[in-house]
């Protein structure tokens, strides 16, 4: 399953009431860092099956970024039973990714 | 075994990683985060020859596609020591992982320079930046601090004194290292302050940066100055520990070496920020990767 585009309006389903931990990648078009870590985000939804990853454009949904409060990206935070469980800024290497999530 | 391990796939590793192929030269390169370096940050670089306004992810994805092409191996590992048998370069790596070389080229780079104030590390993020071009957008019309008195600091502050609501630029001394030009110009803005000849000396939050401290290094006087973000220019430091005992470092750490980019030990070279020199950029850091991979391939034939 490759990476779901997360939204205001998806969020709470995709997310919050997910039965499986979901990893969210908070970036941005200009941030340089997001665009190194975005093809890692994507190649590991395209991977996993265990756990959902998702992708939150900063610019386009800003309540969302507040929300979590967002001060820097790239920003990975690791969502499970509704609740963030770990948070990551900046880029990692793929298995730090990974151990983020099975850490959890 | 490979000919030439190149530790840093910045643009000196990088560039490296080109000359010695065509070379030659097999290439093993260890990165421990990820390519492009420092320049990833950068949203448009303007001074780098023929190529205006090129965006630092740009540059550093054309590199380092340029230097994939003609073979070399990349592993994201970070090396942890260098040592020696018979000739041989051993470079041990955090994933415990030993690879052999003839020769290495040492390209590690330079990373911002932290405070070493308490519970700065894990306000990162949550208050804490040292990129204001990155994070900028998200203190709109919040209350900020530059620290630092430096270029980036000075162009942090003209950045930030465009979205924010007010920005203190906190400087050690009561005069800036910066362009002039940007300086009068950060001066003439009506929402940024000057906290001059003091120093931030704690960050207050609970679980985010709500104010710093602030200490008059001439009186003494402590001071809180509330912001919900402190934008750290204090200036780049390298991260060559783990070769301590394999080459020579300078007072600040940065690795000893000339123009030809040779370091006191045989078989091993360094290029780019993490050397001693006067002028750290893109350029120069490109040129020694040139300079650094001839004379490893040249040593090593």
């Amino acid at each position: 399953m490759s990476a779901i585009k997360l939204t205001s309006d998806n969020f709470n389903e995709e997310v919050l009431m997910s039965g499986t931990p979901v990893l969210v990648d908070f970036w941005a078009e200009w941030c340089g860092p997001c665009r190194m870590l975005s093809p890692v985000v994507h190649e590991i939804g395209e991977e996993r099956t265990d756990f959902k990853v998702g992708t939150v454009n900063v610019d386009e949904e800003p309540e969302l970024a507040e929300k979590f409060g967002i001060s820097s990206i790239p920003c990975l935070i690791v969502f499970n039973g509704g609740k963030e469980a770990k948070r990551s800024v900046g880029v990692i290497p793929k298995d730090a990714v990974i151990d983020l999530v099975t850490n959890a | 075994m490979t000919d030439i391990i190149i530790i840093g796939a910045g643009p000196a590793g990088l560039t490296s990683a080109i000359y010695a192929q065509r070379a030659g030269m097999s290439v093993l390169l260890l990165e421990a985060r990820a390519y492009g370096g420092q320049i990833i940050n950068t949203p448009e670089i303007d001074n780098y020859p023929a190529m205006p306004h090129v965006s630092g992810f740009e540059f550093a994805t054309k590199l380092y596609e340029q230097a994939r092409s003609f073979g070399a191996e990349v592993k994201f590992e970070a090396a942890v020591s260098i040592e020696e048998n018979n000739d041989i370069k051993l470079v041990k790596t955090s994933k415990n992982n030993v690879y052999e070389a003839k020769a290495v080229i040492i390209a590690t780079g330079a990373k911002n320079r932290p405070m070493g104030l308490d519970r700065e590390e894990e306000l990162i993020g949550k208050g804490i930046s040292y990129c204001a071009t990155c994070d900028g957008m998200f203190y709109r019309k919040k209350d900020v601090a530059v620290f630092g008195g430096g270029n980036t600091a000075i162009e942090d502050a003209l950045f930030l004194s465009q979205y924010c609501n007010k920005v203190y630029v906190i400087h050690r001394r009561d005069k800036f290292r910066g362009d002039a030009a940007d300086v009068e110009k950060l001066k003439a803005r009506e929402n940024v302050e000057f906290v001059l000849n003091s120093t931030v000396t704690a960050l207050i939050a609970e679980d985010k940066l709500s104010a710093v401290e602030v200490t008059d290094k001439i009186s003494g006087e402590k001071k809180q100055i509330p912001v919900s973000g402190l934008f750290v220019a204090i200036g780049q430091m390298p991260d060559n520990g783990a070769f301590a005992n394999a080459v020579e470092l300078d007072e600040n750490g940065y690795i000893t070496a000339n123009e030809s980019c040779r370091t006191k030990t045989k078989g091993i070279f360094v290029a780019g920020d993490c050397r001693t020199k006067e002028v750290r950029q893109l350029t120069t850091a490109a040129a020694d990767g040139a300079v650094a991979a001839l004379a490893a391939a040249a040593c090593r034939r």
